[in-house]
Parts: C-alpha cells; structure tokens; sequence
C-alpha cells in the first residue's frame, strides 16, 4: 500500500498560544477509510483543516500524493476534497450553480454530465435549481458533498458528515461513502459517533489533546484491546465469589458470575473454570459471552491521556 | 495560473449581481436623475459655465465618478466579506489557486459592475445635457482604471472588515467625502487658494480631474499627473492585497 497522505510533526500552535496539534504523525493509505475519533477539540478539525490548507501549521510538513501542501499547493490541494462540518453555503445560490463554481475553483472544465451523476447518486437532481437556502439541513448536508466531489478529488476529507443527521439520510450518506471507495476515492472522516467509525471504516485513529494517542486496523484494534467477558448464569444465585474459584478473575452480577478474560492469550482459562466450577457443585444454566465495543477502548484511552494530563 | 478558477469566480459573483439587476440599474439611475434636477436644472440654471462648459454638463465626469468610486468599493468588498462572514471561504482557501485567481475573479467582478453603472449613469446624462466626449479612448481608459483601482480598495476593505458597520464605515467615512470634496461638482480654481493647496492632498481630485478632461478637454491637474495618480493607486492597492494573502492576515490562521 502506498501513503497518499504522509503528516510528519505536524504542530499547530495558534497565535493565543494554544497548541492544537502537538507532533503529529499519521499515514493515510490510497484506498482506505480511516476514521479519527475523539471528542471535542481533541484537534480533529484543526488537523483536517491544515492539511487541506485552510490553517497554516506552525511547524511539520504534510504531502498529498507525494505533493507538499506549502510549496506545492496547486497539485496538493487538486486532489483533495473537503466535506466541513459547518454548513457553510451561500444561501441564495441554485444548488447547481454552487456545484459547479466548486468544480470551476479547482480548475476543472465544466462537465454537467459528471455533475449530474454525482447530484443524482445524492438525490439531489430534483433539487438542482432550488435555491439553497430553500433546503432541509440534510440536504443542505448533501450539496457540501456534492461540492466536495464536483472536481473528482483522489481524497475526501469528511469532517463530522452524519453530524445532526437523521438516521436514514446517516446510512444514505454511508453508501455514498462505501460506492466511493469502490471507486478508488481514499476516505478520511472524523466523527463523534462511535457506531459509524465501527460500521465503515478500515482503520481508527483515536486523538485527543492534539496528539493522535494510536492509529489501527479497526478489527485489529477490537481484538487487541477487546476484552471478553463470559456471563455464568446460576441456577441458584451466588451471594459472593466462592472461595475455591477465587484465583479467577470473578465479579458477582445479580446473582451470576462474570469472568473477564483476555483474548489475546493463548489460554484463555474458560475450561478449566467451567471444571473448577462444576467440582464446586455449581449447576449452571446459561452461558453468555460479551465483547467490549470500540466505544468502551475510545472512553477508557481518552480517560488515560485525559487523567495523565 | 487556475483560469478555470477566476472565470468561476467571476461568473458566480456576476450572477450576484443579476439576481439584483433592477436594484443595480434604478439605484442609479434615479439617483443621478436628481442630482440633474436639483444641481443641474434648478441650481445649476443660476451657475454661469464653468471652465466654458454649462453646469448641467460639467458635474457629468464627477456624478460618474461618484457612483463609480462608492459603488466599486462597496461591491467589492461585500463580494469577498460575504464568504469570510456566511463561512464558505473554506473552498477558496481549499483549493489549487493563489492570491493573484482570487483577486482577478473578485476585484473583476467587483469592477465590472461598477464599469455598467458609470456607463448606465452616462446613458441617463445623455438625456438631461448635450455632452461631447472628446477624448472617449481616454474616458474608458480613466472610467477603467477607477473601477479597477477602487475595487481592489474594496476587496483590502473587505478583508479587513470584521463586520457590517466596519463595512460601510470606510466607504460612508472617507471615500464619499473625499469624493464630494475631490471637484465632483465645482472646479478647483473656484476654491479660495489656500484651499486649492489643502485640496491638492486628495488624491480623488486627480482622477475626477483626468476623467473630465476626457469630456471637455479641460482640468485641474496636467493629465500626465492625474495618470500617474492612478496608477501609484492601483500599485498601492495591488502591494497590499500580495502583503494580505502573503501573510494570510485575517484569512487564514
């Protein structure tokens, strides 16, 4: 896989003196979706937005396609698209007419047939000579996209896209996402919706504090810091752990056992407790296991840098 | 150079303009039909000629001017304000072009439309004064140069603003009256000549003065002075705009 975004020691310091991104490093490979996670003013948009050259960095570099995003600009940014998280639109413009000034600005020649291919793949055709002003806040969400993509870019930056989104148009907006990626386009969004970095992406950054904490293969990540747990339902409820079984790493839940273990070793230790337990004259009567969710790996890695802080 | 880009730009901010084309041509078409009423024909029938030409005529160039100079710096600087203030600058800074696409685009536009209200304001004069324009090479070209130069002050005055009241406040607070006292209506040798002198500092007289010779042949200042006027104003401009995106000030952080 070759990088197509390559950030080294990016810092972004602004002139209050707040240090919004603090050395970051992050390679974005041709193809991928990568999601960044954090939560607000973890330096998301910030880092979005000096790649994409709406903020200057204060030091480090970044290169798009091979290009530098200072000295070569002009190549760097042509690749790029950039979906923001406000919805900024010039509100008494035809939604085509801003779509095609977005075309126009990144040097395109016109071509309404593309155009018309990517307002009906967001089912904005109907709408195309409405003004925007007229439209509902998903919709309006579209035609960012929309803009977004009129010039064909290699990257689609997607700051915060399902943002205040309803369900429906959520899911619509990731087909857009999935077909794009189908054909080629590399996706880097960032989003506070755990569920959504979950359903599309194929690796996870996870930022806080303007320091991006660790950038992985989402299933990777799951596995690796997932932990599983196993529900013992008892017959008869246990009152506290019996002491037999207490070099298990055991926790009393309403009445059942819970055993929490860890996937990554090669003995996990479920038989011989489900043996132990059996010798202890325990009768059981269901067995449930549970996988931690990327929710719970993002809560308790933002804890930590947050605690250290 | 993004051609593409400027030409986008331009069409996108043109198009601006002719969502508000009766707006942009009664405005000033009415309000030059007064002034030819109230200077021209009830005041102006008390006003002997002036350097040899009739009043109604004479304050023609300047009536021009005026519109000219207000309604170009205003365009511009609302073109490239709305953007900062409604959020959809993020595309410009975005995307594959430099200062130099920007500014044509913008300061383009913003100079066209104030190029068809001076011509519209010429059309209506036709109909209150005789006029013979005796230099029209010269008329263009000075009716050219303002439109450029004072939107270029604009697109600064737009970058600069931080919100409405400081966007008029340049226009209301400096250019009107420099204009009004620029010999927009009068000729400067009717001044007293200590005034002559103080007058002589604003840099509006050269360019009404250059446009009217254009008309009548006659001026205030020597033409070669008032080209040169000009043209250190434009290359004022265009050093602070290059300064502006140079540093990103007030654009980008």
């Amino acid at each position: 896989m070759t990088n197509i975004v390559e950030v080294s020691n990016l810092t972004k310091r602004y002139d209050g003196g707040f240090e919004a991104l603090s050395s970051v490093d992050l390679s974005i490979e041709q193809g991928e979706i990568i999601a960044l996670l954090g939560p607000n003013g973890a330096g998301k948009t910030t880092l979005i937005s000096t790649i994409c050259g709406i903020t200057r960095s204060t030091s480090g570099e970044v290169k798009i396609g091979g290009h530098d995003n200072v000295t070569d600009f002009r190549a760097a940014r042509a690749l790029v698209g950039l979906v923001p998280q406000e919805i900024n639109l010039e509100p008494f413009e035809k939604v085509i007419n801003t779509v095609k000034f977005s075309r126009g600005l990144f040097g395109k020649a016109p071509n309404d047939a593309y155009l018309e291919k990517i307002l009906r793949s967001l089912s904005l055709w109907d709408k195309k000579d409405s003004k925007v002003m007229m439209l509902s806040g998903g919709m309006k969400r579209r035609v960012l996209i929309a803009k977004a993509l009129a010039h064909e870019p290699r990257i689609l930056f997607l700051d915060e896209p399902t943002a205040g989104v309803d369900v429906e148009l959520r899911k619509d907006m990731w087909d857009v996402v999935a077909k794009l990626k189908e054909d080629g386009v590399t996706i880097i969004l960032t989003t506070h919706y755990i569920e959504e970095a979950e359903a599309i992406a194929d690796r996870i950054g996870i930022i806080a504090k303007g320091e991006i904490l660790l950038v992985e293969d989402k299933d990777h990540l799951m596995k690796r810091m997932g932990k599983k747990s196993l529900k013992v339902e008892l017959a008869e409820p246990a009152t506290e752990i019996p002491e037999e079984l207490a070099d298990y790493n055991l926790s009393l839940d309403a009445g059942n056992l819970v055993y929490t273990y860890d996937t990554t070793t090669d003995r996990t230790g479920i038989t011989s407790l489900l043996g132990d337990l059996q010798k202890a004259g325990f009768r059981m009567t269901d067995l449930q296991t549970q996988q931690s969710s990327l929710e719970e790996i993002f809560v308790s890695l933002v804890a930590d840098k947050e605690g250290v802080a | 150079m993004n051609f593409q880009a400027v030409k986008s730009i331009y069409i996108f901010e043109m198009a601006r303009f002719f969502r508000t084309l009766m707006q942009s041509f009664i405005s000033p078409v009415i309000s030059t039909s007064l002034y030819f009423v109230v200077f021209g024909t009830a005041i102006g029938s008390r006003i002997q000629e002036v350097e040899g030409v009739g009043y109604g005529a004479f304050i023609v160039p300047g009536l021009i001017m005026l519109s000219v100079m207000t309604q170009a710096t205003s365009n511009a600087s609302f073109g490239i304000y709305f953007p900062k203030f409604i959020g959809t600058i993020y595309e410009l800074l975005s995307a594959p072009v430099s200062f130099l696409e920007i500014t044509i685009g913008y300061v383009g536009a913003a100079a066209t439309k104030a190029m068809f209200i001076g011509l519209v304001i010429l059309g209506t004069s036709f109909l209150f004064v005789d006029i013979t324009i005796q230099h029209p090479i010269a008329m263009f070209a000075f009716l050219t140069l303002t439109c450029l130069s004072f939107s270029l002050l604009g697109f600064i005055i737009g970058i600069w603003a931080g919100n409405f009241e400081q966007l008029q406040l340049i226009p209301l607070l400096i250019i009107t009256p420099l204009v009004f006292l620029g010999g927009s209506f009068y000729s400067v040798s009717m001044l007293p000549p200590v005034w002559q002198t103080i007058t002589m500092f604003n840099p509006v007289v050269y360019l009404i003065s250059g446009f009217r010779w254009s008309f009548f042949g006659t001026a205030d200042v020597p033409i070669g002075l008032s080209l040169f006027a000009i043209a250190l104003f434009t290359a004022l401009c265009v050093g602070v705009i290059a300064w502006i995106f140079k540093t990103g000030w007030r654009i980008r952080q």
